[in-house]
């Protein structure tokens, strides 16, 4: 890879150990992706909860925490994804000292290398969105493909240790969704059946995203007759990036890189219809009716204010059953709006437990639902369905309706 | 393909990671460390996934690619530092999670075989060795 002095300094350790290991390791993922160069970018955004990172990745964060400030501060505005502890509420739900204690050490690394602590996956509804042809490393796949898709900003997959390194020596190699190339549409798709609610987008985005594939597959979507909210395009793309790893998509029409079939350079693809049934075969994976339901879960990704609000409204008046927890996840941010305008105390009233800078299956997934007997889980989030399965839950769907009407009877209802 | 009587070499893309050589365990699944692991018993866990209920504690992993979550990065690091690790990933075409993670790990893996699909070029029980720097993977059959 060609490199600039700068680069060439840092890898030399002029600018100390933290950035000499970053530009190494971007190094070595930069020559398996045939990167010939780096790219600035404007913001680096960090998945990394304790549960992933283990003893081992806390103290590689806290060796660099240690090194003078001038040497281990980040060098572009740097983010962080949900963490694994809600450390105002983490006891009450199962969670132990020890969970908490290793997620206090890891804030506390994250601060000293000047990361500001965000702890969300809606930053693009809440921090600050990306703009059009902005390079970007962010981490959290839902981040990343809305970002690429509906911002029209250029981001791959950047695992926790990528931004990191991308966060120390502000620039990230050139390869993938940085370049045009990997930006063109390589299948198609065509919709038959619009989607309506959240739950109908996810599931839409999983057909597509298993049809996809692979990261290297860049969906087109025709057919969607009107521009979906951000809601519904958040849980669109989170959930094709889940069950497909897709980082990409271009919707005709609607996204800013697609006004039409031929500028993604779709023409010659063969249409791939999706139908009601197709649909269909998707939810039915993740059925369930008439089965008592353990724990009713809103989150993946993290609720926006407008969620919160919906979510408020349907539990007033009502009272969740008394063997079904409800356990609602946002962000630091969302939670403060959310508390101010009364929708905490709703869910509450409800029954219901609002996590602020968390989400449900980056929290010690496995030991939570040992610790309170959860395994029939029903959420409205196609993308949670998909990654509960290897936690020993038995994960069902359903619309935001019916997830709280399940959470009242105590069984999946539709 | 080169070789004979049961030695044979692949070659793919460069790839992540030194010199190493193991036994195959192989399906024409997909892999995600957080999808699929019980990383505490080092088996895979999701019941859906065609490896379910397998180690793979010191095995050359072949897959067909990588999916899902950007945790896998991390992850590859802390099942390393505990030991209970693959000793090589290889796929048909690994996602840039699961390089980072090699990379951060010292874990070797590779993609992109010119010979086809890799999960139908290796099965399981073969002995592997893997070298990420050359682009190229040698495999001796199993004896039956």
């Amino acid at each position: 890879m060609r490199l600039t002095d700068e680069e060439k300094a840092m890898l030399a350790g002029e600018h100390g150990p933290a950035r000499q290991w970053a530009i190494d390791h971007q190094l070595k993922v930069g020559r398996m992706f045939d990167a010939e160069d780096m790219v600035p970018v404007s913001q680096a955004h960090m998945m990394a909860d304790p549960e992933s990172l283990g003893e081992a990745g806390v103290a590689f964060v806290e060796s660099f925490a240690a090194l003078p400030v001038d040497e281990r501060r980040v060098a572009v505005p740097m983010i962080t994804d949900p963490r694994g502890v809600d450390l105002t509420c983490y006891e009450p739900i199962g969670q132990t000292e020890a969970m908490a204690a290793l997620e206090r050490r890891f804030i506390a690394a994250c601060e000293a290398l000047g990361i500001l602590m965000t702890d969300t996956c809606v930053n693009y509804q809440t921090i600050m969105p990306p703009v059009f042809g902005d390079h970007v490393a962010y981490g959290d796949t839902g981040v990343v493909i809305y970002s690429n898709s509906v911002c029209g900003a250029r981001s791959n997959f950047e695992g926790g240790p990528s931004a990191l390194a991308a966060g120390l020596t502000g620039r990230t190699p050139r390869y993938g969704l940085h370049l045009d190339e990997h930006r063109r549409a390589t299948c198609r798709f065509m919709v038959r059946e619009q989607p309506d609610d959240l739950t109908d987008w996810g599931v839409l985005g999983a057909v597509i995203g298993r049809l996809a594939g692979s990261y290297w597959e860049i969906p087109v979507i025709e057919g969607i007759d009107h521009a979906p909210t951000s809601d519904e395009v958040k849980h669109l793309g989170a959930a094709m990036a889940s069950h497909g790893s897709t980082p990409l998509f271009h919707m005709v029409g609607i996204t800013p890189e697609a006004p039409s079939l031929a500028a993604v350079g779709g023409e010659m693809l063969p249409p791939r219809e999706i139908t009601a049934s197709d649909m269909d075969a998707l939810r039915s994976d993740f059925g369930g009716v008439g089965e008592k339901v353990d724990v009713v879960v809103f989150a993946a990704p993290q609720l926006s204010i407008v969620e919160m609000r919906d979510v408020a409204m349907l539990c007033e008046g009502r009272r969740r059953h008394a063997d079904t927890d409800v356990i609602v996840c946002t962000s630091p941010t969302v939670f403060s709006d959310s508390e101010r305008m009364g929708f905490n105390a709703m869910i509450e009233a409800f029954g219901g437990r609002v996590l602020r800078g968390t989400c449900f299956y980056q929290q010690y997934a496995r030991e939570i639902g040992e610790a309170n007997g959860w395994t029939r889980l029903l959420s409205n989030s196609a993308k949670i369905v998909n990654i509960l399965g290897g936690y020993g839950y038995k994960p069902a769907l359903a619309s935001m309706e019916a997830c709280i009407a399940s959470a009242v009877a105590g069984e999946v209802v539709q | 393909m080169t070789g004979v009587s049961g030695r044979r070499e692949l070659k793919c893309h460069v790839g992540i990671g030194d010199v190493v050589t193991g036994e195959a365990l192989v399906a024409s699944d997909n892999f995600s460390a957080r999808y699929d692991l019980d990383r505490i018993k080092g088996v895979f866990s999701r019941p859906q996934h065609a490896l379910a209920g397998q180690s793979y504690d010191g095995k050359v992993l072949v897959m067909n690619t990588a999916k899902g979550g950007v945790a896998t990065a991390w992850m590859l690091y802390e099942m390393k530092a505990r030991g209970i690790v693959p000793k090589a990933i290889l796929f048909n075409a690994a996602n840039t999670i699961l390089a980072q993670g090699a990379a951060l790990a010292d874990l070797a893996m590779v993609d992109r075989f010119e010979d086809g699909d890799v999960t139908q070029l290796i099965k399981t029980g073969d002995r592997v060795t893997v070298y990420p720097d050359e682009g190229r993977v040698v495999v001796e059959e199993a004896k039956i």
